[in-house]
Formats: C-alpha cells, structure tokens, sequence
C-alpha cells in the first residue's frame, strides 16, 4: 500500500513538474526547448522498449517517428483544406497510428531474429526510406519537407494553438500519458517477457512463448510511441522533413537512450533531457560543441555504461545507509580540480582554434601568439590533471567506505 | 601575457575609434542582426565564411564610422542552423526569444523556403513582433514568385535569372552543338535543369539536349560513371548547380576522363573549391554571379577587399552582395529612422542603392527581388589581381549583362500586411 | 553502348576493389570481435588526410607508406584504451563507442584540418591516361588502385590461409575461447587485427582521397555501405566480402550508366498514368536516379532470404 502511493505521488510529481515548468521559464526559447524535450522524451523511451526491454538494436527508428509525423504534417494540410474536421490535439495519435502501420509491416519481417539480423535490417530499411523520401518528392516535399498549418482545426475550448506555450502544455499531457503507457507496458506479461526474450529466448521458446512473437509485440508497441513523439513534432514545428527519418535521428536516439542508461525506465528521459539542454545550449557558445559533443559522449561510454541513471542508481546504497554526506567532501577535493582541467582544456582548444590573435575566455584574455599564455595555461592543465589523480584514490577509499555494512570491513 | 579583464591591441584600438567618433554611441544600445547560416558541421566552411564577411561589413562600413541611426552600433549576432531545415526552426525561435528582429540567412534553399514559411505564419499571429528574412543567397525562384512574402527580401539573383545569362552566353559559342546537364536530386538541381532546357531550346534550338541527369546531393562516391554517361554521350559542354563536395568531385572527374569541355557552374569557386581545381579547371570551369571578381570596377571595392584580406587573411569576399545587403538595410533604416522590421521593408522597396563596385542596383518592390548586372567568369590564373584560397587562381570575368537586361517578369501576389 | 559498358564495368571494378580494401579489415573485426565498427570509414578518412599533410613536404609515396601505418598505430590504440575497456559492458557497449568514435574522428578532422576540401593530388608520375577507348582516358592512376586493391587481396589471402598467424585469428573468428585455452594472446590478436584492419582502411583512403575528394565527409559517404558488403558477403567470410565489393561496385556502376527507368518499364507493359497521378514520382524514376540505394535494397533482401549472406556459415 505505501509502495503504491509512493509510486502515485512520484507520477503526480512528475506531472507537475510537466505543467509548472513554463511558470518557471517562460520565454520563447525555453518554450521551444521544453517542446523538444517532450518530444525526444517519448522518443527515447520508445526505442528504449526496442533496445533496453526487448534486446533489439535498431539503427533505422527514426522511420517511424519520421513516417508519422509525415502523416500529421498532411493530416494538418488535410484539415486546413477543409477536408477532414477534428481537433488537432489528436495529431500526434494520427502518426502513431500509422508508426504502429509501419512497425506491423516492417516488424513482420524483421523480427524473426535478433541480433546482428535485426540491426542490419533496421539499418537498411532505414537508409531505403530516407533515400526514397528524397525521390518521392509529393509525399515527402524533397529537401525542404513539407509544411502545414496547425491553427486551422476547430477551437480547443477557446484554444487556437497558435503559440508554442499552448503546444507545450498538450505536449506535456502527451507525454504524460506515453510515459504512463510506456510504464505500463513493461509491467504487463508481454513487456515482461520482452525482457526474457532479451535475456535468452530459448529459455523463453521452452516455457511456450514465441519470442518472434514477443519482439513483435514489443516493436509495434514502439514503432506507435515513435508515431505519436512524430506527430508532437509536426504539431510543434508544422513541418517535417527527410532528415527528421534519416539515420542521423536514427543515431541521436541511440544516443539518448545509451547516455540516459538503457537498463532504466528513466534513462531516456534523462538523456533526453541532457542532450536536448547540450544541442541547444552548448552550440551558442562554441563552433566546436561536437567536438566537446563527441567526447563527452565517448567518456560516457568508457566510464559510464550504465548512463546517468546507472550513476544516480549508484548511490542508493549510501542514500539507504545515510552514508551519502561522507562522499560530499571527497567529491569536492576531485571535482574541483577536475573542473579547472576541463576548463584550461577547453581554453587550450579554442585559443588554438581562434581566429583572432586574442581569445576572451571567462574574463580573462589570451593571447594566442604569446607563449607565456601557453605555458600558463598549460601549467595549470597538467597541475590540475595530477591533483584530480592524485584524489582519486581518496574518493575510491570513501566510495568504499560509505558503501560497506560496518561488519563487512573487516572480511 | 595574461590580462585580467581587459583589452589587448586590436580591442582597445576598437574601442578607441568608438570612443573618439561618437561620445553618445557609449549609451545607444546596439542594432542586433541576426546571421543564420550552417556554423558547425559539414557545411560549415561556406557559413563561418559569411559571417567573416557580415562582420566585415559591419564594422568597415559603419562601426568604424559612427555607427547609424546616430551613433549605434551594429551587432552581428551568430546562429548556427547547420544547414538544416529542422535546426533553423530551433535558431529561429532563439533568435525571437532574444529580440532579434532581422534574420541575413543564404545557404540552402530549402532552408530559405521553411524560414520563410515560418516567419510569415510566426509575423501573422505575432502583430508587432515582426521579423525581416535578409536572403542573401538562396536562389530558387520560388522565393520570389509563387511562394514570395512581404517579410522576405533576395539579394541575390535567382536561378533563372542567373540561367538566362549563362545561355545567353552559352549560345554565342557557335561551337557548342550538344549539352550535358547534371544535377543534385532536388527542387535547385530540378530548377536548373528545367530551365536551362527550355531556354536553350528557345535560343539555339540546334543545340541537342544529349543528356539531363540527377544524382542524389552528397551520397555519391565517385562522379566517375556518370562522366562515363557524359563522354559517350558526345557533348560539348556540361551545365551543373552542384556546389560544395558534389561540385568539386564531378570536376575532378570530369578532368580525369581526358574530357576537354567548358564546364558551366554556379558554385564552383571559393571556399577550397578553387584551390583544388587549381591548374585542372583552368580556362574550362565557368561560373554565372553577381558582382565581377577580377578586374575590379572601383577603388572603394579594391580597398574593401585589401582591408578584408588583412583582416582574414584565409578566407576571402566571396559574397559581395553580403555587403550590398546590409548597406541597404541600414539604408532603410535610415530612411525610415526606424529599427522596426515593417518600417524598414516599406523603405526597401523599390529602392535604389550604389555598390562599393559603383554600380546601382534596385530592389523590386512587387517581389522583393533585387536586380543588379550578371556576370560569366573564368576559373583561371591569368589577370587575376585577386584570387581565391590564396592559390594564384581566381575568376576573371569574360561576359557582363547590366542590370536593366536581367528583369523578368515574376507571378508573385503578395500579401501585403495592414497596419 | 559497348563503350559505356566497358567503362561502367571498369568504375564499378575500381570502386568494389577499393569498396574490399574497407570491408576486409572490417570483416575480420566483425567477425573475431562481434564488433560493427562504426568509426571503420572514419579511419578511412583518416588516412587520406595524414596522406594529404604527409605529400605536402614529402611527396604522395612517402604519404602511401606512412599513413597508413600512422592510421593502423592509432587504431590499435583506440583498441587498446577504448574498445577494450568498453568491451566487458557487452556489444551494444562497444558498438556505441566506436558511433562515439566516428563522431570525434570526424570533428578532430574538421579542427585540425578545417572544414573546406583538401586539395590532395595523385602523383605526377601516373598523372597520364593509361589508355583510350572511344575517346575517353583511362587514368594510370586508376590502374594503380586496381593493382594496389588487388595485390592487397592477393597477400591477404595468402597469409590468412597458409601462415600460422593466419590460421590462429581464422581459428579465432569461429572459435575464441579455444583459442585463448590453447596459450595464444586473444587480447593481442584482438589488437593486432584491429591495427591491420584499420590501417588497410587508412590505405584505401590514401589511394581513394585524390580521386574522391578529401573532405571531411568522405567518410559518411562510404560508411554504411560498408556495413552492407560485410553482411551481404556473410560474416567472417573474406571471400564473400570480395564477392559483395565486387557486386555492389558494379551494381551501382551500371545502374548510374544504364538509362532505363520506370518509364521504359511501364511502355512495356502497355499501361500509362496521368501526370498528376498521385505516385508520379514512382512512375517516373529512373534507374541511375536509385542507383545509390540499390545496395540497402539488396541488404535488406538477403537478409530476409539469407540470413547468413551469401557465403556466411553462422548466424551471430
């Protein structure tokens, strides 16, 4: 019973912090990246049920968020024709009907193995649609896509969605509603099975279930949650174009849900998250944010296999134990000098990068031909690099400590 | 050395120009311009290049002289769209969220189409909050014809335009008897083709059309096939709207092959492109575009130029009519002494502006489509005073048409806002 | 017809010859590790523009030995300190990782060497046409990649089938764990096939850079077609990724040169469309204009058919 409303309040929260987010950030832009937020969560999640839950790496989803909100940008251009009549607060299900069309279609092929099969099918299929949406330029408009109106459907309670502050908020309850189904799917026999398919089919063939039938299951389930963040898409920009299927979106959402941690329902959510803020912050301060993109994302790999949500869930045991406060300090003593070291890195970089003679960087102003300014900043990089090392050992020792039952020390 | 918070050489030499011109401009808050072009990425040479330029401009032509509208500055803000339709959607909207007003956007006309589709439907639901699209470059005549908007200026030529001069000239040549036409697979690449067609047809009906082939844009390895298809075909000249890798690729195939035949382009120069051709391209690579590049008309262009290259001395003016734009939006702005995108259009139309080339151009206030003389140049190495990619080579211009022979007609019905 | 026959089979001959050079060390990688190495073409890319700085001072033979062999010390490394740490956190792990790789390697290249096309020129000495046909040259230079591709091939063949190093990673690639319980080093079999197999990407990029263009999207170009020759070819089999260079090489070559299309096709069948029938565009195209995705085509086909591809012997 406190389980369950533990888990109820967790959902109200989350619902509120959905709705109150614009009171707190209410200019164009962080309406505009909340927007993109809401639709790369669904996104991710979906391909999370693929990756995370079923087992099956796909290189070609985007097909079906591309598929679908290619349907709600003509749906859009249908109603602003007059030619059907609904409230365009149903877009986003009208392209995940069609996802879903998709994934019955694609999925009936592609499932019948796992593995490098299913990757590589998903990678052909996926670079076949986006080739042919460059051909077949009636339906996919060509390189500029194609474009509809989103004020054109009968009035919401008063409501036109001209603005993207009223998108945000059916977007918020979109999302809502496909994390809460999402959520629900893995409690039921088939989201359950996905994962013993995932873990080792053949055990799962013996008990009766077929996992062919399992993984299609599990892949139309996510090719319609595509569909839908597809048609969020259309609604939000009222265009969608080729590259909103081809692999480059394809790739970004292996990203997300791999940044996030695939082993985790809110994995994708915090990859989503991260990696939207990262798009559409970093690129303003620098031309070179992918490379900075890159390796971080490398670190990721290397040092976090399990994600961002892998890192939280790494300390559940000290928060358990009330242990967390001793880690605090050591943190610190790492963090800090750690920070200056991705700092003069960082300042390394861009002075060898820049264009001017002078490089104005956190109210400093480097001079990319003097070789004091080099030797400066290098001193401090390979100072800083040591002293993170050196701490290394002391946050390995405390990590440890705040991690062991006190009778366990000894053996 | 280090300095904590303050300014070196140039900077201070900067702020001192500002300080002595003008003592209000200290108050005045700037005019911002936003600058949208592909910054990062694949495409990023051509628009880290523009922005040089528009910086360029900015400070040149007015920061250095007391700014305008009685002493503010101008602010060139960067937005990187990456050259991609969805990205311009996301710059788009920081670009209102910070108060920019005036969009300078060219590279690709797809772009061009979905920022125009946008700020028309974001300027109808905003009344107030306008917002002005500066296209620089993009070319599709749709821009300007079927698709055209009050909010929307070009200050470029568009493709059919640019083709009927390259004709023109193309049907002088009495020794071309057969045309090849290769393209990238979308709406330019089309554009092109079609309309060269056709209007070859109209002027030398004798030239056969050998060949009219599309190839999907930036997937193909090697152009070598398809020059195969062009060799056996027995043309005598190939007409191409390929820019960027596409550009360089398909001629240094066609070069390979042992095919000597004038190859006419719109992008074919600039930006690496000129230094790889180098000797190969030489006297057979044509190019059509506004603006001649060698020999320079005026002294004023000639010390611009000189002033840009010691400024930047990697990159180089490859687009002249960034200049031409922005002198005649503050022109506007002058004229209106106003900041307010609808005042400044109002005052765009129809006007009539002199070019550092000294030459005067007109913005056509029925499309918002400028006119100015075209030019067909050579990729060569001789009579260049200034080249390309610092490589000796640059482009001389062989054959000019002034402006009042480039007009045409246009289908464009505009809306036009009330106020 | 005949000329543009010889020809397309030429194009398509050189571009599977250097199509393989790709595919064979991704082959192996593929197949001893169960890694899709993402950022292969990338070291590709790589190899083209160390060639390219390399010919600036030294010349474009110095730059045919040294880059390459820069690439396959840089691969070995990324084996070294990344995959192999990434490979105890499973494939996905490893497959994201050399994505992550891909992604950085084409970033490094634009910072390093800037974004604009590198003008990286064959040498002089083959810069003749090596013979006409019907009035179009056949360039020594790409006479040269034919020899370079196919002398490659040739050695590899014979040191995978009759050396002892090459029977010990054969036995690899079907069977790991024997292989460690019989004393060998895998890890540094691991390494040093990675090494190989890079390097040899980095080759067909010294070779490939001054007739495709070098520039920094030369390898995205080229990357997943790699994929597809590999498995079309049959996993861990170096004959069938020959096989499969050579059909996709030639397939794309003569649809580019063929000049049919639905059109024809349609004529033949007697049945006719209005021109604004709503799927226009399929009744109007071509087969050059799909020449580049005829490979995914096929790729997706095989595998429905032939899960194993063509001359594959196990599935996973």
């Amino acid at each position: 019973m406190m389980a369950s409303i533990a888990k109820l309040s967790l959902w109200a929260g989350y619902l509120l912090v959905l709705l109150a987010l614009p009171q707190f950030f209410d200019s164009i832009l962080s309406i505009s990246i909340f927007n993109q937020m809401a639709i790369a969560i669904i996104f991710a999640l979906s391909y999370n049920m693929l990756l995370g839950q079923g087992g099956m790496l796909s290189f070609g989803h985007a097909v079906y968020f591309g598929l679908g909100g290619f349907l709600a940008v003509h749906t859009l251009i249908l109603i602003e024709n007059g030619s059907v009549y609904f409230s365009i607060i149903f877009i986003p299900l009208v392209g995940g009907i069609f996802g879903l069309l998709a994934a019955i279609f694609i999925g009936s092929f592609s499932t019948r193995k796992a593995g490098t099969v299913f990757a590589m099918i998903s990678l052909g299929i996926g670079e076949l649609i986006a080739a042919s949406s460059l051909i077949f330029v009636s339906f996919f408009g060509g390189e500029a896509g194609v474009s509809g109106d989103r004020t054109f459907g009968p009035l919401f309670f008063g409501v036109d969605f001209a603005q993207d502050l009223e998108i945000y908020y059916l977007a918020a309850i979109w999302v809502f509603i496909a994390t809460v189904f999402m959520y629900l799917f893995t409690q039921t026999p088939a989201g359950r099975m996905a994962n013993a398919v995932r873990d080792n089919p053949e055990r799962a063939e013996f008990i009766g279930y077929s996992a062919r039938r399992v993984r299609f299951i599990s892949f139309c389930a996510s090719g319609l949650f595509a569909g839908i963040a597809g048609g969020l898409f259309a609604l939000n920009y009222e265009f969608i174009t080729e590259e909103n299927l081809n692999a480059a979106t394809s790739g970004r959402v292996l990203l997300m849900a791999y940044i996030g941690g695939l082993g985790y329902f809110i994995g994708p959510i915090i990859g989503a998250v991260v990696l939207t803020l990262m798009n559409s912050l970093l690129s303003n301060y620098s031309e070179l944010w992918l490379l900075y993109l890159g390796v971080l994302f490398l670190l990721t790999v290397m040092f976090l296999p399990r994600g961002f949500a892998g890192l939280i869930m790494m300390h559940q045991v000290a928060w358990l134990r009330g242990t967390l406060r001793r880690l605090a300090l050591p943190y610190l003593i790492t963090g800090i000098p750690a920070f200056i070291f991705i700092l003069a890195s960082i300042a390394m970089i861009e002075l060898s990068h820049t264009d001017g003679e002078v490089f104005h960087y956190l109210g400093v102003s480097l001079e990319r031909g003097s070789s004091i300014d080099w030797m400066l900043i290098g001193g401090i990089a390979i100072a800083a690099f040591l002293a993170t090392r050196k701490s290394l050992q002391q946050l390995k020792d405390a990590w440890e400590d705040a991690n062991t039952l006190p009778g366990d020390e000894d053996s | 050395m280090i300095k904590i918070k303050l300014f070196s050489k140039f900077n201070s030499l900067l702020i001192c120009t500002l300080l002595c011109l003008g003592n209000i401009s200290q108050a005045q808050e700037p005019v911002r311009i936003a600058f949208m072009d592909p910054l990062s990425g694949t495409f990023a040479s051509i628009g880290t290049s523009g922005l040089k330029q528009i910086q360029f401009a900015a400070d040149y032509l007015f920061n250095s002289r007391g700014g305008i509208l009685g002493g503010r500055m101008i602010e060139i803000v960067p937005l990187d769209n990456k050259q991609s339709p969805t990205e311009t959607q996301l710059q788009f909207r920081r670009a209102v969220s910070e108060g920019l007003q005036i969009i300078f956007q060219g590279n690709s006309s797809a772009v061009a189409n979905t920022l125009s589709t946008t700020i028309s439907r974001f300027n109808r639901r905003n009344p107030g909050k306008e917002v002005l699209q500066i296209n620089y470059s993009a070319v599709d005549p749709i821009l300007t014809e079927d698709n055209c908007s009050f909010w929307h200026f070009r200050f470029d030529a568009h493709a059919v335009m640019k083709l009927n001069v390259l004709t023109d000239y193309i049907a002088m040549n009495k020794d071309i008897k057969s045309m090849y036409i290769i393209g990238q697979d979308y709406s330019f690449g089309h554009v092109v083709a079609d309309t060269a067609i056709r209007l070859l047809n109209e002027k030398r009906p004798d030239i056969e059309i050998v060949g009219s082939e599309f190839h999907p844009i930036g997937q193909v390895k090697d152009f070598t096939p398809y020059v195969t298809k062009i060799v056996s075909s027995g043309a005598d000249a190939v007409i191409t709207g390929n820019y960027g890798a596409d550009m360089v690729s398909l001629a240094r195939s066609i070069i390979d092959s042992g095919l000597d035949i004038p190859i006419y382009t719109f992008y074919a120069a600039y930006d690496g492109i000129t230094a790889t051709l180098g000797i190969d391209g030489k006297d057979r690579i044509h190019l059509i575009h506004n603006e001649t590049s060698n020999p320079i008309p005026t002294e004023r262009r000639k010390e611009y130029i000189r002033a840009f290259k010691a400024r930047n001395p990697n990159n180089d003016v490859t687009q002249p009519r960034l200049a031409n734009a922005l002198s005649m939006v503050v022109a506007a702005m002058e004229k209106a002494s106003s900041t307010d995108p609808y005042d400044i259009a109002i005052a765009l139309e129809d006007m009539r502006f002199t070019t550092l080339g000294g030459e005067e151009i007109w913005m056509r206030g029925e499309d918002h489509q400028i006119f100015q003389s075209l030019h067909v140049s050579v990729h060569t190495d001789e009579g260049i005073e200034f080249d390309a990619d610092n490589s000796g080579f640059g482009l001389r211009s062989i054959y000019h048409v002034p402006a009042e022979e480039t007009i045409v007609e246009t289908s464009c019905q505009m809306r036009r806002p009330r106020r | 017809m005949l000329e543009v026959f010889i020809f397309a089979t030429l194009n398509g001959l050189v571009t599977g010859l250097l199509l393989f050079m790709l595919a064979s060390g991704l082959t192996l990688i593929f197949s001893m590790m169960g890694v899709l190495n993402f950022a292969h073409a990338s070291f590709y890319m790589l190899g083209a523009y160390f060639a390219y700085s390399i010919s600036l001072t030294m010349g474009f033979w110095l730059g045919l030995i040294f880059a390459p062999l820069i690439v396959g010390v840089l691969g070995a490394m990324v084996e070294r300190y990344g995959l192999r740490r990434v490979h105890k956190s499973g494939h996905v792990a490893e497959l994201v990782f050399t994505f992550g790789a891909a992604f950085l390697i084409e970033e490094s290249i634009q910072f390093f060497w800037g974004p604009a096309t590198k003008n990286y020129r064959s040498p002089d000495i083959l810069d003749f046409p090596l013979f006409t046909l019907f009035g179009q040259e056949f360039s020594a230079y790409r006479g040269f990649m034919i020899f370079i591709s196919m002398a490659i091939f040739i050695v590899l063949f014979r040191v995978l089938t009759h050396s002892r190093i090459g029977i010990i990673i054969q036995a690899a690639i079907t069977h790991p764990h024997t292989v460690a319980n019989l004393g060998h080093n895998v890890p540094l079999i691991f390494m040093g096939v990675f090494g190989v197999g890079t390097a040899l990407a980095g080759l067909a990029g010294v070779i490939a850079g001054p007739v495709l263009t070098t520039f920094p999207g030369m390898a995205a170009v080229l990357g997943s077609i790699v994929f597809v020759i590999v498995v079309i070819g049959g996993l861990g089999s170096l004959a069938g990724a020959f096989i499969a260079s050579l059909l996709i090489g030639l397939l794309q070559s003569y649809a580019i040169a063929s000049s049919v299309g639905m059109p024809d096709l349609l004529d033949l069948l007697g049945v006719s469309f209005e021109a604004d029938h709503p799927l226009n565009d399929l009744w109007t195209v071509t087969l050059p204009q799909i020449a580049p995705i005829l490979p995914f085509l096929l790729l997706v086909l095989v595998l429905i058919f032939r899960p194993t591809g063509l001359l594959g012997k196990r599935e996973e």
